[in-house]
């Protein structure tokens, strides 16, 4: 039973950092905009936010730091794929290729460092409850945040006259652009506020997660954020949900090796991989189900016409 | 202020001149940045744009790196140009070094006594069946699942690693190498033939040549050639053609794949001799940066993957000699893809002041 909760614990810890990161990638494609560099921006808000934490000590500075962080990223690839209308594939791959790089290049000084010892934080009352407890409510709070942050999320799109400008955006920006919005500065902020979360997800998996650096220390939760949006159909309920399934898997790893599974362990670290495969195929497996669901204006350039 | 016009048609020249000013930007941050870091900027560019060409012994470890960068390039730009996302190829390169490896290890530990001719083209041969095996299951989860193959073929990346790790930690771990992640050294018979004496770089080279010619071929002189392009640029009008997406779903990702494990194949059985986690630096990937530098042209490959090989060497250089972290290369190459991409602008656009727009025509 406590070996349950503990894995729930886990499965919520590890499914975070995808839950920020794919809620930042839905925003930026509710507004028509894909970004494949989600994965170089995880990993400069995961090297920032460990430098921010290592000098100052404090762990809020180090999200700021990785929001930051990636924001200037996501502006620099928004510059190119909404006013330079560059291929957007091509741009997010630039910018993943680019991360990959600077955070190593930066990183190398603070492989091997530790960060100072972080309290534990249990919610009040309900972190007493027998098994809910351990397994829910002793979480680190941007835990609960990417739960709020789903439910704001969902408000703002369906329920907000923002949020319905975003999704006509995504939708069709032509219409909207017709109709006096500024169609290019609103995807621009689509996509620094994706940026923003994508670097706060880097910085969490940096100071909280692992905590410490070593090049590459993402490894593909990027890619596998990217992988979140079609799953969910572009929900923010199921981004949520489809993060902590493939956090649970992730962990479920290290919870076969710990019981004594005689698989070898590289097995066992595909999983998340092949998951990823498995699910994409399966969601995907209906074209018309896709098309319904998926921002029309996806990954296409926009030129406002005089 | 500065605004874009649209050309009446794309600037071929520009289409040339792009990488070059995206080059020459790229030289000019990187001279800042050796000079904030305290180095001699001079020296420090030196080291990524002259020295790995300045001996006979540079120039081959230059296209020694290059020709698994070409290979893989090759191979992307046949699958870029039909508008096929194959981001896989550093998976499908450790599966060519997997089974081509894997052939050149069976030889060594059984003993096999045959020829160096009759056997490298059999490791080879291997390499470029595992490289295309793995990038059909993108192909297949594509085709028959609607996959995104972006993801797929990226997340294949991982699988592969975890493949290759296992196989060198475990089954296939040397028994007299102290415990090491490698296999056995292979046996000379299986190893590649040398292009130049008293260096590493192989045969591998001259076929990387070669198949640039072959590309060339394919890409602009063959019927099937024409039909991924157009499937690439109009997919509705190769439609109307009767071209079939799906063979050239197929033709793309089976080609690059096939020539990702070529290099694979070629960089297990030529410079390192062994399998270890490390078998490639990335090689993949950087061939992406590679395919987009030589404009998706075998020719333009060709030359980028001499550039960007320098550029690993330069960083390989500044580690030794100036203290400065390898990574520096991949900040440099990042660098190149991302201002490449804002200079290919100016083939569509040219800069205009606004204030010149509607200047009426002076008549003299």
């Amino acid at each position: 039973m406590n070996e349950v909760a503990l894995l729930a614990a886990a499965t919520i810890a590890s499914g975070t950092p995808l839950a920020l990161a794919g809620l930042g990638l839905l925003i930026n494609e509710k507004a028509g905009v894909l970004n494949l560099g989600a994965e170089g921006i995880m990993l400069v808000g995961a090297i920032a936010g460990f430098a921010a934490a290592f000098h100052s000590g404090s762990e809020w500075i180090a999200f700021a730091a990785g929001a930051a962080a990636g924001m200037v990223l996501a502006a620099g690839f928004g510059v190119l794929v909404i006013w330079l209308g560059t291929n957007q594939y091509a741009s997010g791959l630039a910018l993943s290729l680019f991360g990959a790089g600077f955070s190593a290049f930066v990183g190398v000084q603070y492989v091997g460092r530790k960060l100072a010892e972080r309290s534990t934080f249990e919610v009040p009352v309900l972190a007493d409850i027998p098994f809910l407890g351990p397994a829910l409510f002793k979480q680190h709070p941007l835990a609960y945040a990417a739960v709020l942050l789903a439910v704001a999320l969902a408000w703002f799109l369906y329920r907000s006259r923002t949020g319905l400008v975003l999704r006509a955006i995504g939708e069709s920006p032509d219409s909207a652009y017709s109709l006096g919005y500024a169609v290019r500065w609103i995807r621009l902020a689509a996509v620094l506020a994706g940026g923003a979360l994508c670097g706060v997800a880097g910085a969490f998996l940096s100071v909280v997660y692992a905590p410490l650096w070593v090049e590459g220390l993402v490894a593909g939760r990027g890619w596998i954020a990217l992988a979140l949006t079609p799953f969910a159909t572009w929900r923010p309920g199921r981004v949520l949900l489809g993060a902590y399934l493939f956090g649970g898997v992730t962990m479920l790893q290290f919870h076969l090796q710990g019981a004594g599974v005689q698989i070898a362990s590289q097995f066992l670290s595909m999983l998340p991989y092949l998951a990823t495969i498995v699910v994409l195929a399966l969601i995907s497996r209906n074209p018309a189900w896709i098309r319904i669901n998926m921002p029309a204006s996806l990954g296409q350039p926009f030129h406002p016409s005089a | 202020m500065l605004r874009l016009e649209a050309r009446p048609q794309p600037s071929a020249a520009m289409s040339i001149a792009s990488p070059l000013i995206a080059l020459a930007l790229t030289a000019v941050i990187a001279g800042c940045l050796f000079t904030v870091l305290g180095k001699d900027p001079v020296r420090g560019l030196g080291m990524f744009f002259y020295e790995p060409l300045s001996t006979v012994r540079g120039v081959t470890e230059v296209a020694l790196k290059a020709t698994p960068l070409i290979l893989c390039a090759l191979g992307l730009a046949v699958c870029y140009r039909a508008n096929v996302w194959n981001i896989g190829a550093e998976g499908q390169f450790l599966l060519g070094a997997i089974v081509g490896g894997g052939v050149a290890l069976y030889v060594t530990t059984h003993g096999i006594a045959a020829p160096r001719w009759a056997l490298t083209p059999v490791i080879l041969l291997a390499g470029v069946a595992g490289g295309m095996a793995w990038a059909s299951i993108t192909a297949f989860a594509r085709d028959r699942f609607n996959a995104n193959e972006i993801l797929v073929s990226l997340m294949l990346v991982y699988v592969a690693q975890q493949l290759l790790n296992y196989l060198v930690f475990g089954p296939w771990k040397d028994p007299q190498g102290f415990n090491f992640p490698q296999t056995k050294t292979f046996a000379a018979e299986a190893l590649l033939p040398n292009l130049v004496p008293q260096s590493r770089l192989h045969i591998g080279f001259a076929i990387a040549l070669v198949l640039v010619a072959v590309f060339w071929a394919f890409m602009f002189r063959s019927w099937r050639g024409f039909q991924l392009q157009v499937g690439g640029l109009a997919p509705g009008a190769a439609r109307y053609a009767g071209f079939s997406a799906r063979a050239a779903l197929w033709t793309a990702l089976l080609v690059s794949g096939g020539m990702a494990g070529l290099a694979g194949a070629m960089e297990a059985a030529g410079p390192l001799r062994q399998l270890t986690p490390h078998v490639s630096t990335g090689y993949g990937f950087t061939a992406i940066i590679v395919c987009f530098v030589g404009r998706l042209h075998p020719l333009g490959c060709l030359f980028a993957g001499v550039l960007l090989s320098m550029l690993v060497i330069g960083g390989e250089l500044s580690q030794s000699r100036l203290g400065l972290p390898n990574a520096l290369t991949g900040v440099f190459q990042g660098l190149l893809l991302f201002l490449l991409l804002a200079c290919d602008t100016l083939i569509n656009y040219r800069v205009r002041w606004r204030g010149a727009l509607h200047r009426p025509a002076v008549t003299s």
